[in-house]
């Protein structure tokens, strides 16, 4: 039967597969790799080392809201002039900070560091394929990630400071060298740095989408993918149409910034000139922006959602609840996505008319979202939940989904974003459904994968330390920020005491700059356990989950082509968890219908006939081949 | 000396707990736990889902209710009644939502969690629940749109033709009040006429800006419309007026509005809030440079009585600085003498 003709053909592919093995060094295997794993792990260790830099910078600035009196003078060595003579902090370095805390984050670690890792990692191992379409590709992706890496970093070191306009680094100010320090040789970098970023994802986006089309194993058909699998490809496909046009945006404010044209410029008296610009709008910016920005924030949480239901789905023990309504719903989320960026500007000046418009169509978006939230609900709902560190990051993952989710229906009506828009309510919201969600989608998929990445476990208690603090600690940072919100703080603050509506809430500023402080702390238990694991861990079983997808039939160290054999065919969805009759709690994807009578459903009974007949078809032709070879 | 007291100290600590650790795993493999499915650690983290639902909890609602009044920031403004109306009802609804769904998130992972004797529920789907929590929350959200979306078109809609008309122009570091003065009509701005003495670029060629004068409050009349339209000269700033629930962008090139009508006097509200310090205030919102935190304007709202005495005191720029006008044509040039031998 099937694991039968595997064995006997798998002696012919392994000689084949030994040709471009043993070539591997040094720097073909761990620097210049087309391995997809290798790459994922690229991704996954400089998403890392961006990770503590922008948390780093965070608690820089939450000092200097938490503690304004501070003297920072320890912090010369390192950030030298930007620390005055009497040990405050620059204002237009606390810009630049939180304008890189924001970059960083969004771009290097939520999107490359996430999707970047997952996707490389997992799609080919979760589909059957032996490597990405396009494995040179995929290998510059990651080095146009990494070149814009070193870029963004060297602008963290000049004398004028890295870009300081906020993430979204909106013209004029962005493109006015007059306006503020960063504007300068930092905004150039940042336009560079960016303009490699989107090569990067759009290279990276072109193979996901290839491969998950072109290169799934024989039985893998779109119904029967991985809800990790849909949500990386939908992921591809929003961020293949959205980034070009961050790079459009990024293209015109080079022109206006280098080049004298007038798109995002009018009107401008400046530093005591009039400049010659006229006719150009800094709406038109926010527009293109936006278009990106705002699937940017679905690119950045799909992936942890899809995650996260593969996650759910092996811990409960259960098969995930409405696996065809969480697709519609991805699918969903994917179009709408496109079709709500103007939310972003109710009070920028645009028609009122549009931001009717876009508060309809925002509120749809919710709608999809809340039907995932109460399929996780029933997933989990009469499961046998396990809690590893991986289930544990994932339940998080849900409650920060709720609670940043429904901050976005007020701020998704135009009415109530009058008051609330560009205040500490919004930075809380996007905080926790969008930074903290994807963030614990990251960790709960390392948690999870971490045994096939590097054949050993983690250590599962220090997991548990790891959510819980983080847990509490990412609730206590963000949680305050509604109050603070809704009080009327306006973001990128550097300090409130000058307005008597916002001079009060030391001590709450405080609480959240301690919690800060204590949950990027927390963080440190994870690298040390991440490191450590990796090298001393506790050997990995083969399928220590004891899932269903694919990935657990590799060996434990895959080499490039990740089966020794043939690749396996697949012969049922990837849910089959707890099924009535069957012996074990899971019935892996390889095992034919026809071997678990005992507990197929009535309509599989029907598929066994045609499974039957394909197998027969293929045990003639693979003995055909077989006699004409010999 | 300290510093390297310090540095052992945390060296001892990080070996401490690298020992307990060891310890701890070797332990669990002496024991075989590493070996089973769920350890006892699975019960206490169910333990601890349920333990933070009930203390977060109790610390949400202790410190809502405790603080409201610190963080609910007082109302002056007609629409705002509404917007803070929509946004309790929002509150409601998303928070009946919110605990729900926090409470079966935390109470299932206690209920189900692992037993080794037990076998889960296989359950895919169901179409009808399906369908009942698609259908659900699009009503329910559709009411809260509606709601939003008649107060965004009032709010919105063109201002009536009496408002009072105050121009705010937003430059780095400050905003500009500008007056029409008493014809209620702004004269015409340039903005390549900007220098030293002209911060808002006014064009004095215009008769309506003979009038004009600028004043370090915003002073607006209590029950009556204001329009404010709203400039900037240099990059984006935007208009913050946490109390009469008002923002908007001030965008350079193209001039936005906001019109309102405030509710109380400052007097009113420092007797109500029992503040005699209180000040309506506006804040910039939208990032602008090194002195974005500092852009403050204070708000006078006064009976309208008062708002008319106060109006016919100000004297229009032309007449604090009549150099503006030197360079006019003949004509204007007398019209403009005109209107400074009124003010004297």
């Amino acid at each position: 039967m099937a694991t039968a003709h595997t064995a006997t053909h798998s002696a012919s592919a392994h000689d084949h597969h030994d040709d471009h093995e043993h070539h591997d060094n040094f720097i073909t295997k761990y620097i210049f790799t087309t391995d997809h794993k290798m790459i994922g792990k690229q991704f996954l260790v400089t998403g890392i080392f961006w990770a503590i830099i922008g948390g780093l910078l965070s608690i820089i600035f939450r000092l200097q809201l938490g503690f304004p009196d501070m003297e920072l003078y320890w912090l010369k060595p390192i950030l030298g002039g930007w620390i005055d003579d009497a040990g405050k902090l620059d204002p237009n370095f606390y810009l630049a900070l939180v304008t890189m805390h924001g970059t960083i984050m969004v771009f290097f670690v939520l999107t490359a560091g996430l999707s970047g890792t997952f996707s490389n990692f997992l799609i080919p191992l979760q589909i059957g394929a032996r490597d990405m379409a396009s494995g040179f590709m995929n290998m510059l992706s990651y080095w146009f990630f990494f070149l814009s890496g070193v870029i963004m970093f060297i602008s963290l070191f000049i004398e004028t400071g890295p870009a300081s306009g906020g993430w979204v680094v909106y013209p004029p100010l962005s493109a006015l060298e007059q306006a503020m320090p960063g504007s300068g040789l930092g905004m150039t970098l940042w336009l560079i740095a960016m303009t490699c970023f989107i090569a990067s994802s759009l290279l990276g986006g072109i193979n996901y989408i290839t491969t998950v089309i072109n290169l799934r194993t024989k039985g893998m058909s779109f119904s029967r993918l991985p809800l990790t699998i849909w949500a990386f490809f939908l992921t591809a496909v929003i961020g293949l149409l959205s980034f070009p046009v961050l790079f459009s945006a990024a293209l015109l404010l080079v022109f206006d910034r280098s080049f004298g044209t007038s798109f995002y410029l009018s009107d401008i008296y400046i530093g005591g000139e009039a400049l010659p610009n006229t006719g150009g709008s800094p709406v038109l910016y926010q527009h293109l922006f936006w278009f990106l920005g705002h699937p940017e924030v679905y690119i950045v949480l799909l992936p942890a959602l899809g995650i996260t239901s593969e996650i759910i789905s092996v811990n409960s023990r259960k098969p995930i609840f409405g696996y065809k309504a969480m697709i519609i719903s991805m699918l969903g989320i994917t179009i709408l996505s496109f079709i709500v960026w103007a939310h972003h500007m109710f009070v920028s000046g645009m028609n009122p008319f549009l931001g009717s418009i876009f508060m309809f169509l925002t509120l749809i978006i919710a709608i999809p979202s809340a039907v995932k939230v109460f399929n996780y609900l029933t997933t989990l709902w009469r499961g046998n939940l396990i809690f590893t560190p991986g289930m544990l990051f994932s339940i998080g993952l849900v409650s920060f989904f709720i609670s940043g989710g429904l901050t976005g229906i007020f701020l998704g009506n135009s009415a109530i974003d009058i008051q609330l828009h560009d205040t500490y309510f919004v930075v809380a919201h996007f905080h926790l459904v969008m930074g903290s969600a994807s963030f614990f989608g990251l960790m709960a998929g390392v948690y999870h994968w971490f045994p096939k990445m590097f054949g050993r476990m983690m250590d599962a208690r220090l997991g548990y330390i790891h959510f819980w603090l983080t847990f509490i600690g990412v609730y206590m940072v963000f949680f305050p920020m509604h109050y603070i919100g809704i009080a009327g703080f306006p973001r990128r603050y550097y300090s409130w005491t000058n307005f008597e509506f916002s001079n009060m809430y030391t001590d709450l500023n405080m609480f959240v700059s301690v919690a800060a402080i204590i949950t990027f702390g927390a963080q440190l238990i994870f690298l040390f356990n991440f490191f450590y694991s990796m090298y001393r861990g506790r050997v990995a079983s083969l399928n220590p989950w004891r899932s269903n997808t694919l990935e657990w039939t590799t060996p434990l160290h895959p080499k490039h082509g990740n089966w020794p054999g043939e690749i396996p065919t697949v012969y049922r969805w990837p849910y089959d968890y707890s099924k009535p009759g069957a012996a074990e709690d899971f019935i892996p994807q390889t095992v034919p219908l026809s071997a678990t009578p005992e507990s197929n459903l009535p309509h599989e009974q029907e598929l066994v006939k045609l499974e039957k007949a394909i197998i027969a078809d293929e045990e003639e032709v693979l003995v055909a081949n077989e006699s004409k070879e010999s | 000396m300290y510093g390297f007291l310090i540095a052992v100290g945390i060296l001892l600590l990080i070996s401490i707990i690298w020992m307990v650790y060891r310890i701890q795993t070797l332990v669990s493999v002496v024991k075989g736990s590493d070996k089973k499915v769920a350890s006892g650690s699975n019960k206490v983290n169910a333990m601890m889902f349920v333990l933070f639902l009930v203390g977060s909890g109790v610390l949400m609602f202790w410190y809502s209710i405790k603080e409201f009044d610190n963080y609910n920031p007082p109302l002056a403004s007609e629409h705002g009644a509404v917007t803070d109306q929509l946004f309790w009802i929002t509150m409601a609804v998303t928070g009946v939502i919110f605990i729900i769904t926090h409470v079966l998130l935390f109470w299932f992972p206690y209920k189900y969690q692992y037993k080794e004797d037990r076998k889960a529920a296989f359950y895919p789907d169901n179409n009808k629940l399906e369908v009942i929590w698609t259908v659900v929350p699009a009503i329910v959200l559709a009411l809260l749109v509606i709601g939003g979306w008649k107060a965004w078109s009032d709010i919105t809609k063109p201002a009536p033709e009496n408002a009072h008309v105050v121009e705010l122009l937003g430059y780095q570091f400050a905003w500009e009040v500008r007056y029409p003065g008493m014809d209620n009509v702004l004269g015409a701005n340039d903005y390549r006429l900007t220098n030293a003495s002209n911060v808002s670029g006014v064009d004095f060629s215009d008769k309506n800006a003979h009038d004009d004068f600028n004043s370090p409050v915003v002073v607006i009349p209590k029950g009556e419309p204001v329009l404010f339209k709203i400039r900037a000269r240099d990059v984006l700033h935007s208009v913050f007026a946490p109390h009469m629930r008002l923002k908007m962008d001030a965008v350079p090139g193209m001039p936005t509005k906001f019109w309102f009508v405030a509710t109380k006097t400052t007097e009113e509200m420092r007797a109500e809030l029992n503040d005699p310090e209180f000040e309506y205030e506006i804040a910039c919102t939208e990032v602008c440079g090194k002195g974005h935190f500092s852009m403050r304007r204070v708000i006078n709202v006064v009976e309208p009585a008062e708002y008319r005495k106060w109006l016919a005191e100000q004297k229009p720029y032309i007449v604090n600085n009549p150099a503006l006008v030197e360079n006019l044509s003949p004509e204007m040039k007398e019209l403009a003498e005109i209107t400074i031998s009124e003010h004297k």
